[in-house]
């Protein structure tokens, strides 16, 4: 596929505010901030090189005003604070059907989708929990469960007891501020049986935590540490549940989405290591 | 003997302040050291056979080792945050720092997840380049473990012969991709290079260089009788205890079970080759020691396979210039020099990954460390330590 | 004084045993210094060799080839600070290494470089040594204790467990050797000198004599002496990655190199005992075999030739240095080492000191081949732990040592026992 998409480097959201990177190739993308407004008609007078223009400044879009929204935002897109936000809306609203009449020299493919995932092992777990599995599918042939937090650890007895899934390969989380239920927790199981790896996810609230699966397979301790080092999610019944990879007395979960990159317990570091910023 | 002042690193339970963390809850309040059964002994942060800023903290009744304690953290960088800040492309540097041994195959891994995120498959020639250099990258992570192995248990000669045989090692991949440790030699999509003139010829040099070399390892260690002893029944893990501890690599294999994601889920172009896995059957370190020296040998037969039998073609598959792959999230795991390292990431459709979590094999592996070395003696913690292969960049990230 | 030199020289005896202090003196000054350069000698050897084992070079630049590198070492550690322990016992941990050196250096008294060249002759000379050596351990008990530390502490009383386990490993294999020293005339003898007395009476050395036992003797002594001196593989109490750090720890500076000192030589006492008891002391190779004024004359060409050699290395060496202004000292250094070589050997060539220079020759180098195996064993082996190193002290070691110290005296008794026994049938 030729380079359709070659616009600007995405735009890290970084403190420095680094738009340079942004501003070399983006002549296109400064000139479209400058005017939002011809950009919004742009795609009515339907120019094939400035619908391609449009495209990547849809791209940029986002990023920019991500990096709007989330820092304070210099050169460029300093100047404009509002109309990126205005010009946003029209001008996705006026990209998506320039963007198929600039892409039609090359269709996009569909992306892989997850499709459903029927086994004896699936049928069994439906008829025993019901709703209680929310989804059993497979994307990009990596099977994967999503269970009700409430049965996740029968779920996690059931896989290793009867179904021989013996090898914990890891846990882990994300977390999705905007959801009610902000963490996923996945668990990937291997069987050396059936030579298959399957994925086991729930989601949880901040304040619900989750039977600990040390019981299970022992690899957990650890593992579980570490999520609830980097995510504050709890593990009921865990013999050692403390932080791992930062010191125990550490403030804060690195690894949600509200704790910016740069950030570091400032108190922690004034007074174990002595250094007065706390940086 | 007096005491020790008491200072707030080495607080007795209970008195601590800030940064002050109770160990293993000893009760040694009017005891002298002479007096009490159990001793804490710390083999901390810095030592010469700790491989990295590992801290272990020993509870010994006078030999034995009773129970340990492993602190890990002192290397962490939050390379995981990192990733969910910079685009996939950018984050390709960062991922050879993990386990800085075998940098090739730490990018091996992250380059086959974010390829099957974007459901594209490497050609055939960028694939075999690949499995040349991970083997290559093998070998010499091997090395290093050979030579530290053998440094701690009091062998200091290995040491020397083995880092400078990697020298050639690493001389192939400063030819290929620049750099000698941290490569990040392959691409999203495939290598970015293409093999220089020559690069058969020095793979398929270094493999007949390097067997009697090989060969000269073995001759000093593998029927040494001190090396035999101090290595035989030390540290036994057996095949359920790993498995059940999440234990993979060498040590998996030395236990007894054949397991090998090159052969159970073969990835890059390794159904293409002929080889073996070396199991052990005790899962003693000289079980160890013995897999990892014929998995050397076996990565020489790959090598010399690949080379052979090198497509011709693109080294580069499409793919877009901008990655922004399909909202979606995938678990790929390959088979790294100690164990199986796996990446998870999952993508929201942006440049940017929205969560990379990489499953470091030394990190899981150091878990097994007390189960090995209890009721053993002070002098195995050391040996233990340098079989299980750990490399503190790897479990801290 | 002319008189007195003119006694001496005209005696058969060692000093000590001719009454002469002044000699006597001359003698232990001589050991003195001869053993301290040895211990230099050794450190550059021990780092070269290790290095070439190890495909590396070892130290170059400090003179040339690093032979300056000891004079450095010990200028450095001379000049460091002298840091005691805050709780340390003073006066014990002064003494320490005190103790260990002067046991160390002592064992040399009874040390013969040849017929007459001792400081003295005890007829306890191997007892002795042995008695003198074992309070070595004393003073790294010493060490250990007064360091008020505990990992110094577990350190030495390791060291000093593994010590005395071996010494009674040793010490049967040296008792087979003296039982051989009565075969012939009926009177064995404990005295250094008539040791090797006995070997030339009985033409054979005493590693060949009764095959293969006295090859066994003298390799379970080779053995325990390396467990004695603390050096690979059994050097687990002073080794680095271990955590217990060793006896040394808390020394610094001039103290430690006391130590360092004191292993050296004690390494070089214990190679005396295994070639004065087993290979023959200062007796050139087949004596007796190839005997005649001109195999006399061959031999005692050795030691020039051999310097020669040497010398011809250095040249090599020289030729070979690199060609730029900055080596050119370090070149004409080397050049002149090679020439004062080549000067004592020219000089070993003089008839009056050909003779005299044989015994102290083949003595030095058998006790340099000792160290050589030394260097090569900590090049070669791993480590032994704790545990298994008393194992093999005392399950192994022993039995074996009281074995063959058993069938020696019963082979050496044959003949009178086969005579009485035949006597009884009659």
């Amino acid at each position: 596929m030729p380079d359709e998409t070659k616009g600007p480097n995405p735009v890290s959201p970084s403190p420095g505010g680094e738009t340079p990177p942004a501003a070399k190739p983006v002549e296109p993308a400064a000139a479209q901030s400058d005017t939002p407004t011809i950009k919004a008609e742009a795609p009515v007078a339907a120019k094939p090189s400035e619908a391609a223009t449009v495209a990547p400044a849809s791209a940029a879009k986002p990023t920019e005003a991500a990096a709007v929204s989330g820092e304070k935002p210099e050169t460029a897109v300093a100047t404009k604070p509002v109309s990126p936000a205005t010009g946003e809306k029209p001008a996705p609203a006026a990209a998506k059907p320039a963007a198929p009449a600039a892409a039609k020299p090359a269709p996009k493919p569909e992306g892989p989708k997850p499709e459903p995932w029927n086994s004896e092992l699936t049928a069994r777990l439906r008829r025993r929990y019901g709703s209680g599995l929310q989804e059993a599918g497979t994307y990009l042939g990596q099977k994967y469960l999503v269970v009700d937090s409430a049965i996740l650890y029968e779920i996690l007895l059931l896989m290793h007891a009867d179904e021989r899934f013996d090898y914990c390969v890891d846990i882990t989380a994300v977390h999705y501020p905007e959801r009610e239920a902000q963490f996923d927790i996945v668990y990937v199981l291997y069987s050396f049986h059936h030579n298959e790896r399957v994925r086991v996810k729930t989601q949880i609230k901040e304040s619900d935590s989750v039977r600990t699966a040390v019981e299970i397979w022992p690899t957990a301790n650890w593992l579980e540490r570490e999520v609830y080092d980097m995510f504050g999610i709890k593990f009921d019944g865990h013999p050692d549940l403390k932080r791992i990879l930062l010191p125990e007395d550490w403030k804060g979960y690195p690894l949600r989405k509200d704790y910016p990159i740069l950030q570091q317990d400032k108190e922690w570091v004034q007074i174990n290591l002595g250094i007065e910023s706390g940086q | 003997m007096k005491e020790f002042e008491t200072d707030y690193r080495h607080a007795k339970p209970g008195q601590g302040g800030p940064g002050v963390v109770d160990y293993l809850d000893l009760d040694t309040k009017d005891q002298t050291f002479l007096d009490s059964t159990e001793l804490v002994l710390n083999m901390g942060p810095q030592h010469p056979s700790t491989h990295g800023v590992l801290r272990v903290i020993l509870k010994l009744d006078g030999e034995k080792v009773l129970g340990t304690e492993c602190i890990i953290g002192y290397l962490h960088r939050g390379v995981e945050k990192i990733g969910e800040n910079r685009t996939y492309a950018m984050f390709n540097p960062y991922v050879d720092r993990m386990d800085y041994v075998a940098a090739v195959s730490n990018g091996l891994g992250y380059c086959e997840a974010v390829e099957k995120l974007l459901n594209v498959e490497a050609p055939p020639r960028a694939q075999y380049i690949r499995v040349i250099l991970t083997e290559l990258c093998r070998i010499a992570s091997h090395q290093v473990w050979l030579g530290t192995h053998a440094l701690d248990i009091g062998a200091i000669t290995p040491l020397f012969y083995c880092f400078r045989d990697r020298e050639e090692v690493l001389r192939i991949f400063e030819k290929y991709c620049g750099a000698r440790l941290t490569t990040h030699a392959f691409r999203i999509g495939g290598c970015l290079y293409e093999t220089y003139d020559g690069f058969e010829q020095d793979c398929l040099k270094y493999c007949d260089f390097f067997l009697p070399k090989l060969d000269e390892y073995e001759e000093l260690l593998t029927t040494n009788r001190i090396w035999v002893e101090r290595t035989k029944g030390v540290g036994i893990l057996m095949p359920e205890d790993c498995i059940a501890l999440g234990v993979t690599g060498p040590v998996l294999r030395a236990s007894g079970v054949k397991w090998d994601l090159r052969k159970q889920q073969p990835y890059e172009s390794y159904k293409d080759f002929d080889f073996e896995i070396p199991t052990g059957l005790n899962g003693d370190t000289y079980d160890r020691y013995i897999v990892r020296i014929q998995e050397m040998r076996q990565a020489v037969r790959i090598i010399r396979q690949a080379v052979g039998g090198l497509p011709s073609g693109p080294i580069m598959a499409k793919v877009p210039k901008v990655i922004k792959p399909a909202v979606g999230e995938v678990y790929v795991s390959i088979e790294a020099p100690k164990g199986e390292l796996g990446y998870f990431i999952v993508s929201d459709s942006s440049t940017q990954p929205y969560r990379v979590r990489v499953r470091p094999p030394s990190f899981v592996n150091l878990q097994a460390l007390d189960k090995m070395v209890r009721g053993m003696l002070v002098a195995d913690v050391v040996a233990v330590i340098g079989t299980l292969d750990i490399v503190l960049g790897e479990v801290d990230r | 004084m002319l008189d007195a030199i003119k006694s001496y020289l005209s005696t058969n005896v060692t000093p000590g045993e001719a009454g002469s202090m002044f000699w006597a003196t001359i003698y232990i000054l001589l050991i003195v210094v001869g053993v301290s350069l040895a211990v230099i000698a050794m450190n550059w050897l021990e780092r070269k060799i290790l290095a070439h084992m190890q495909i590396r070079l070892g130290p170059m630049r400090v003179g040339p080839h690093g032979l300056l590198q000891p004079f450095a070492d010990a200028l450095k550690l001379l000049i460091k600070e002298d840091i005691i322990p805050e709780e340390a016992d003073k006066l014990v941990f002064w003494m320490a290494p005190v103790v260990v050196t002067m046991t160390a250096f002592t064992t040399f008294l009874v040390v013969p470089f040849g017929p007459t060249h001792a400081v003295t002759d005890m007829n306890i000379g191997v007892l002795f040594m042995l008695g003198v050596s074992s309070l070595g351990v004393l003073g790294i008990i010493m060490a250990g204790w007064s360091s008020n530390s505990h990992y110094p502490l577990m350190g030495s009383l390791r060291s000093s467990a593994q010590m005395v386990s071996y010494e009674i490993a040793m010490g049967f294999a040296i008792v087979s050797a003296v039982l051989m020293t009565s075969l012939q005339t009926g009177t064995g003898t404990l005295s250094m000198i008539g040791i090797v007395n006995a070997q030339n009476a009985q033409q054979t050395w005493f590693i060949f004599k009764f095959f293969p036992l006295g090859l066994i003797a003298f390799g379970v002594f080779a053995i325990a002496m390396v467990a004695e001196t603390n050096r690979a593989p059994f050097d687990l109490p002073e080794a680095e990655s271990e955590l217990v750090a060793g006896f040394h720890t808390e020394y610094s500076g001039f103290r430690w190199s006391l130590f360092f000192l004191a292993e050296y030589a004690a390494m070089l006492a214990v190679s005396s005992i295994a070639v004065t008891l087993w290979l023959g002391g200062w007796l050139r190779p087949f004596p007796n075999w190839l005997s005649g004024e001109t195999w006399d004359f061959a031999f005692s060409l050795v030691p020039a030739l051999s310097l020669f050699v040497l010398a011809g290395l250095c040249l090599l060496g020289t030729i070979r240095m690199p060609k730029i202004p900055q080596m050119r000292i370090q070149t004409m250094g080397l050049a002149a080492f090679g020439g004062l070589l080549g000067f004592v050997g020219l000089v070993l060539l003089l008839p009056g000191v050909r003779e005299r220079i044989q015994d102290i020759f083949w003595f030095v180098a058998k006790v340099a081949f000792f160290m050589y195996l030394y260097i090569w064993y900590r090049g070669t082996f791993p480590r032994y732990r704790f545990d298994q190193l008393m194992r093999v002290g005392w399950k192994a070691l022993l039995p074996v040592g009281l074995g063959v110290l058993i069938a020696t005296a019963v082979w050496g008794l044959l003949p009178q026992l086969s005579s009485s026994v035949q006597g009884v049938l009659q």
